[in-house]
């Protein structure tokens, strides 16, 4: 486990108070960014903090890649990271003007003012 | 020695044409023929798809009329032509091939043929004469008679003409059963859009679906005789059928009476064309629909239900008249069958007051003898009988007609008197009375002739004594109730009222002056009606008509040939062809009579003596041949002398009748007999009634139990549908939390997975 990684900033910065850093500390993190996404996908109605939500699980999910990708000293993780923020940023500007036509609708951005599309 | 003289007799048309007859032509190698006999057939198509082009761009002439006169009539010289040109053998006429099946079975490889061909023998030729001559006459005439409906209608009525002309043709000149049955068809279908003709009459509807649903009943019988006989000759082809060695056997066997040796199927095959020439012809259980026919235009009742449709039956049994002769009981139940017919049609015709009606039973009567002439073993005599019968029923027809088409649609015969003395129609009423003497069989006339010929044959043939006499009283019968409408109608004083058909009558589509004579109208309402004569085109036909009625007499006395052993123009014709009996047997009846006389005569249709060496089966101490013409007209004479005395007699107004106390000392019987002895009735309780309960019940069974299942099968699908509905709720976030719920217990079931496989 002795790798770049494990001689960052932080440790040369405090050598006594923080540990060593290990791949699961940056997987706690990321499951907790995807967590707090998806809790906060779940419960807001606002449709914008929805779509911040999914957004930071995206990057949630980017940060778990880029870790392993680390752990394995390969380059196959931070390159699927570029292309996940690629798409991120194309699907950004696509929901927000969903975001935008769906306000236009009904003057509102809440996503129970859509509840009548039910089955 | 005997088989190839059958075949010889069977194959060589004008005999004399054939006399060694041993080097008679192969089965199936018969010559072809010129192409131009198919003009026969087509001619009458073209004039109904012009009629049809006619119609759509909206013709207002007599066109469509002249188109299919000139049809028909090239038609008829070409039949005219076919007649001179032939020289005695049978050919075909190729048009194109139609159905060419091949299979194979048990028996090996077999193939099914019916081409679209045409089998020209002298029964052909001689039906094919009066079919197209009589279609000239008759369009001429509606040419005139259906000039009321110039316009759409018009081209109909001489589009669904055509059609029959063509149709009336393939049956005919088919060479082979499907063709006939296409024939057949295809007049069964003119015949219902000709009765159906004036459709916004509910009459007229409600018969042309009686007609229509009546002949189905009878080509249901047609279709399974043809599939059977498939089945059991192989063919469908006549001049392969007729000299297949197995019927030729079969018809020897049944020779001597001895009909063990022919299988039950070969024996159905006639009871099932019987049962589809009865539906055509109108014989005894399937008659209903004739009389209710009439009320299609008087052009049709007189071509198609009168002298030529209604004939079919009478071809189809003297085509196949071999396949009869080797059925035990086909040609008894014929005959009996044409007996009581006869009979019975004869009693409604004498107490009907509508003179049409009166005709189409008269003709359902006529058709009753010829179908005893056929089962009492003289095809010719029933050929013969169709042709005089063609001739002088049409004639009589187109003077109904006449009247009809005159008189504002008035029938009913005490509503109308004397018209012999109105001016303008002196032609109808002397081609009516040759047509009532034609039907009643006054001496030396042609009705009389081919009367005589059936009556004497029924008391020659043994075991059909009983049949004769039934006839001769219907010939009584059928004297009087024709001289009953003459009488009425033409003779006495002249009164007449209109019917209810009037119209205007300002309109002169025939350059017939309308004469007005007040003395004429006397007393009665319609001083204002003018009856307007028949025109140029109606009386020209009913001249030709006339004439040929008069004239067909001649054809029992000239056409014998010495060395085929016929006797007139009618028994060379049909003697020549399948429907042949005496040339067939003639010269063998005694042999097997000497030989073995214990079976003969075979009751039934055992053999016979010929017309010229009768066996002895004396009536009234003579050969029936000679007494039968003394006898007739005796009863001719009577019938029309009673007639007289009864309806003429002293009579002074159209209304009056004599009949009725004479008709009380019958008690209910003319009552009866004037509705038709509630035959109709009768039907619609055992069998239309009953059939519409079970059709309704047929109906709920399948609305509740069919539809049923049909509906759960639909039904389920919406029931699982509602119960998975509410899941699509509209709220976003409910399907996000069912999306991760959902990947959250697939996750911890790989995860649970995994952890039990590192256990284990």
């Amino acid at each position: 486990m002795d790798s770049i990684l494990s001689t960052s900033l932080a440790q040369l910065a405090f050598p006594e108070a923080v540990p060593t850093i290990t791949l699961a500390h940056y997987l706690f993190v990321s499951a907790a960014m995807f967590v707090m996404g998806l809790i906060g996908f779940m419960t807001r109605k606002n449709m914008i903090i929805m779509f911040l939500c999914t957004e930071l699980m995206f990057q949630g999910a980017g940060l778990a890649l880029i870790a392993f990708g680390r752990h394995h000293l390969g380059a196959d993780g931070q390159t699927f990271v570029i292309f996940v923020l690629c798409v991120a940023a194309a699907e950004a500007a696509m929901a927000l003007a969903l975001v935008v036509l769906l306000f236009r609708h009904r003057e509102s951005l809440s996503s129970q003012s859509w509840k009548e599309l039910n089955g | 020695m005997i088989n190839t003289t059958l075949l010889s007799s069977m194959l060589a048309l004008a005999p004399d044409a054939h006399a060694g007859g041993a080097h008679a032509p192969a089965t199936s190698e018969v010559a072809s023929g010129p192409s131009w006999i198919l003009l026969i057939v087509a001619l009458p198509m073209v004039t109904t798809i012009l009629c049809g082009i006619y119609a759509m761009i909206g013709n207002k002439s007599k066109l469509p009329a002249w188109t299919t006169v000139v049809g028909a009539g090239i038609a008829f010289l070409c039949t005219v032509a076919m007649y001179l040109s032939f020289d005695g053998t049978p050919y075909t006429v190729h048009a194109f091939d139609w159905i060419q099946v091949h299979f194979s079975s048990e028996g090996g490889d077999k193939s099914m043929i019916a081409n679209f061909s045409f089998y020209i023998d002298t029964l052909t030729i001689y039906w094919m004469l009066f079919v197209t001559g009589l279609a000239t006459l008759i369009a001429l005439y509606a040419s005139e008679y259906m000039s009321h409906d110039i316009g759409t209608s018009y081209c109909r009525f001489f589009g669904a003409f055509g059609l029959f002309v063509f149709s009336m043709a393939c049956l005919v000149m088919g060479d082979n059963l499907l063709m006939l049955y296409l024939g057949w068809e295809g007049v069964g279908l003119c015949s219902y859009l000709l009765i159906g003709y004036f459709y916004k009459k509910p009459e007229a509807v409600a018969a042309a679906k009686k007609a229509f649903i009546v002949n189905r009943i009878g080509d249901l019988g047609l279709a399974l005789g043809v599939y059977l006989t498939f089945v059991h000759f192989g063919s469908l082809e006549y001049a392969v059928l007729f000299n297949d060695p197995t019927l030729l056997g079969y018809v020897e066997s049944a020779k001597v009476g001895d009909f063990s040796a022919i299988p039950a199927m070969a024996q159905w095959i006639p009871l099932l064309f019987m049962i589809g020439a009865f539906g055509k012809s109108a014989q005894f259980p399937l008659y209903v629909w004739l009389p209710d026919a009439m009320e299609g235009p008087t052009p049709v009742s007189a071509l198609i239900h009168a002298a030529t449709m209604v004939t079919a039956g009478v071809y189809l049994i003297a085509r196949t008249y071999p396949m009869f002769l080797a059925s035990e009981h086909a040609l008894p139940i014929v005959a009996w069958i044409g007996t009581i017919t006869a009979l019975l049609a004869a009693t409604i015709g004498m107490a009907q007051f509508d003179i049409k009606r009166i005709m189409a039973y008269s003709t359902v009567s006529q058709l009753g003898y010829m179908f005893a002439g056929l089962g009492v073993l003289t095809p010719t005599g029933g050929a013969y009988h169709v042709l005089t019968h063609a001739f002088f029923k049409a004639l009589l027809f187109l003077c109904c007609g006449a009247v009809m088409h005159g008189f504002a649609g008035q029938l009913d015969l005490r509503k109308l008197s004397g018209l012999r003395q109105v001016k303008g129609w002196g032609i109808v009423s002397l081609g009516m009375f040759i047509g009532c003497i034609n039907l009643a069989g006054v001496p030396f006339t042609a009705g009389y002739f081919s009367k005589d010929t059936i009556l004497a044959e029924a008391f020659v043939t043994p075991g059909y004594a009983m049949i004769g006499w039934i006839l001769l009283i219907t010939a009584g019968l059928t004297a009087y109730y024709t001289f009953r409408v003459f009488f009425r109608v033409f003779m006495g004083p002249v009164e007449y009222h209109p019917g209810d058909e009037l119209h205007d009558h300002d309109h002169d589509d025939h350059g017939e002056a309308n004469h007005h004579d007040a003395g004429q109208h006397g007393d009665h309402h319609a001083d204002h009606f003018h009856p307007h004569a028949p025109g140029w085109a109606i009386n020209t036909v009913l001249v030709v008509l006339t004439v040929c009625s008069i004239f067909a007499s001649g054809l029992y006395i000239v056409g014998g040939n010495k060395d085929a052993h016929t006797k007139h123009y009618a028994d060379t014709m049909v003697s020549a062809s399948t429907a042949s009996y005496h040339s067939n047997y003639g010269s063998h009846a005694f042999e097997y009579y000497e030989k073995d006389p214990e079976h003969y005569p075979v009751p039934g249709i055992g053999p016979r003596g010929t017309i010229e060496q009768p066996l002895e089966m004396p009536l009234v101490g003579g050969d029936p041949h000679k007494m039968m013409y003394y006898i007739s007209g005796v009863i001719g004479v009577i019938g029309i002398a009673l007639a007289w005395f009864l309806h003429l007699f002293g009579r002074t107004n159209a209304a009056e009748c004599k009949m009725d106390p004479i008709a009380r000392m019958f008690g209910p019987i003319p009552k009866l007999a004037e509705n038709k002895w509630y035959v109709d009735e009768i039907y619609w309780a055992i069998l239309v009634t009953p059939l519409r309960i079970g059709s309704h019940i047929l109906h709920w069974i399948d609305k509740l139990f069919v539809d049923g299942i049909v509906n759960v099968f639909g039904f389920l699908p919406r029931l699982l549908a509602w119960i998975l509905r509410p899941s699509q709720s509209g709220v976003l976030q409910g399907y996000a939390v069912s999306m991760a719920g959902g990947i959250a217990l697939l996750l911890l079931t790989v995860f649970v997975i995994i952890l039990q496989g590192g256990a284990s």
